[in-house]
């Protein structure tokens, strides 16, 4: 167990574990959320509007007297669901393409290479906040656009990863032993690319947070009343004289998490892939 | 004796940047059901070309087969479609590579492995696919084949992944073996192992042998036909005995004198072979290997020598043989 990959990136780098157990904790939290949270989200109080943190309220209410503490708790619950799927997204759409394009070579890679540059050409949130204009902003349409414009990175990781382990001995004899292209795609070249693209998984999903609670905070992420941590935050600078639990806890929520999984990720990345160390 | 495999006249090249590069050109041989034969050159010479040639394996680009017929049982490998093709891999003629170490999938079992070639031709179930592939591993005598059959590759050492590989490549009883250098990667007592174990799969399940490889004292024990290679042609072709007894062609005598001798008589030194094997982008024009040899003379330079028969099954293309 001392060897496992895991227990090495620790060892070289403690706060790996630390990452690892907090974003484990904000899985329970996120998981036990009708438990944990002491009050109903949504239930508006107009005699408590504006309390500061006490017994009763621990991160104090809103301007419409909703508990801030079970919004929160609320919120991670939207955090996490985005973060996950719209990495999944891009996770599918990345290791697809990416294959494609570094299995098959020639004039697919050259096509889709250059596809990959041109989506990196645009300033990603501008773009996200271009398509939104004209899209309903919900949280589904949110995943959607995140995973769209976020898979570039796995595309070229994976297909970096093809380019080399396809000339590899065992391809070679599989190819010898007449597996055909898409068998040897899935199950032989496939499976011995995955720890690149779990690691930039895991920091994408720090990343995907990020953007979700920036355009929340915009309003036009998650829409109120549904809690999240950016839209908690939009009330905050509303508030902001006189009412900082508004902007303080929903804040440090979305700075633990993303430096989690970024602590997470790095030290795992340092660990397995020294190749990569240094890199987004 | 019947015929399973010629190759006639093939022609496999590689198109660079610097210019094409004529890997295999013109190279002719045949092989009989149940026979070996010995494909033997220096590295480079084209052998490795001509077995990936022949399973329609050749990287392409830049690689390309130019030109030549192939027939395995009367149908020409050359002109199979790509699906047609695929069952003939593994299924009636099978390789196995030089590089144990790295031929093997490190993420998974090497019963899984085994398993997928048999699950691929045979479509068994999962117990007896799990059934044959401890009754192949026992074929190539790997002790403990229950508890073998769930070991990882790293968890095996060179030999025994050469043995794995037989296995993978036997699974499904091709009748033509294409080996690869087989023991070039593994160390001299393995090698004796490997070799012997081939040779009595070989006889146990009836199949043809190509053997490539740069070892003549391998050729000796195992092969009953033998083909030199020299700069991507054949420049010699006859029975083992008839190599090692009455060489013919200058390349293969210096060959041979490059070898220690194990006989009584003393040599001083060993011969080597002067210069080097020409760059395959720019080959001298005549005798391929006329800037070597020691017979060269004008005529070598004016046209390229035909493989002729000299002797019977013997053929040699050189003017002074």
């Amino acid at each position: 167990m001392i060897q496992s990959p895991f227990w090495r990136a620790v060892r070289r780098n403690p706060l790996t574990l630390f990452g690892a157990v907090v974003v484990l904790i904000l899985f329970v939290i996120a998981l036990a959320a009708p438990y944990l949270s002491i009050r109903d989200p949504y239930s508006i109080d107009a005699d408590a509007v504006l309390e500061a943190p006490s017994l009763r309220h621990p991160f104090g209410t809103d301007e419409l007297g909703r508990d801030v503490f079970s919004r929160v708790i609320y919120g991670s619950r939207i955090s996490l669901w985005v973060g996950f799927v719209s990495v999944g997204i891009a996770l599918v759409i990345g290791t697809f393409l990416g294959s494609m394009a570094g299995y098959y070579g020639g004039w697919v890679d050259g096509l889709l290479m250059r596809f990959v540059d041109v989506m990196l050409c645009f300033p990603t949130f501008f773009l996200i906040l271009a398509v939104i204009a004209f899209l309903e902003p919900n949280i589904g349409t949110i995943m959607a656009i995140i995973g769209l414009t976020g898979w570039m990175g796995v595309c070229r990781l994976v297909r970096a990863e093809f380019l080399s382990l396809k000339e590899r001995d065992f391809v070679q004899s599989a190819r010898a032993l007449g597996v055909g292209n898409v068998r040897i795609i899935v199950r032989h070249i496939l499976p011995n690319s995955l720890t690149p693209v779990m690691i930039s998984a895991i920091l994408g999903i720090a990343g995907a947070i990020l953007t979700e609670s920036a355009l929340s905070f915009l309003g036009i992420g998650v829409q109120p009343p549904t809690p999240s941590w950016g839209n908690i935050l939009t009330s905050g600078k509303d508030n902001i004289q006189i009412a900082w639990w508004l902007s303080l806890f929903p804040g440090l929520a979305i700075l633990v998490t993303v430096l989690s999984y970024n602590l997470l990720g790095e030290g795992l990345r340092d660990a397995l892939d020294p190749r990569l160390r240094g890199s987004r | 004796m019947a015929e399973l495999i010629r190759v006639k006249n093939l022609r496999t090249s590689f198109f660079t940047p610097d210019g094409e590069v004529k890997a295999v050109d013109g190279v002719s041989f045949d092989i009989g059901e149940g026979k070996t034969l010995g494909l033997v050159g220096e590295s480079g010479c084209g052998k490795s070309v001509t077995a990936l040639s022949i399973l329609r394996l050749v990287p392409s680009p830049p690689g390309r087969v130019v030109g030549g017929e192939i027939f395995y049982r009367g149908r020409d490998l050359l002109k199979l479609k790509g699906e047609a093709m695929r069952k003939i891999r593994g299924n009636e003629i099978s390789m196995i590579f030089q590089e144990p170490m790295t031929s093997l999938n490190p993420v998974f079992t090497i019963g899984n492995q085994i398993g997928e070639a048999i699950r691929l031709h045979q479509g068994l179930g999962k117990k007896e696919t799990r059934e044959k592939t401890i009754e192949m591993l026992r074929l190539v005598k790997i002790a403990d084949p229950e508890s073998r059959i769930d070991d990882y590759p790293h968890q095996l050492s060179g030999g025994m992944r050469q043995r794995v590989m037989i296995a993978m490549a036997l699974s499904c009883h091709p009748s033509l073996l294409i080996a690869d250098e087989p023991t070039t990667a593994l160390d001299v007592t393995i090698q004796a192992q490997i070799l012997e174990l081939i040779k009595e799969l070989q006889e146990r399940l009836g199949m043809s042998l190509l053997l490539i490889t740069h070892d003549l004292g391998v050729v000796a024990e195992q092969a009953d036909e033998v083909a030199i290679m020299y700069a991507g042609k054949v420049v010699e072709r006859a029975n083992a005995k008839a190599i090692f007894n009455r060489p013919l062609h200058p390349y293969t005598v210096g060959l041979l004198n490059s070898l220690p001798g194990v006989s009584g008589h003393k040599k001083k030194r060993l011969e080597a072979i002067p210069g080097m094997v020409p760059s395959p982008l720019e080959l001298p024009g005549g005798c391929r290997f006329r800037d070597r040899c020691p017979k060269a003379a004008g005529i070598c330079a004016e046209a390229e020598p035909e493989l002729v028969e000299k002797d019977k099954d013997h053929g040699v293309s050189c003017y002074f043989a």
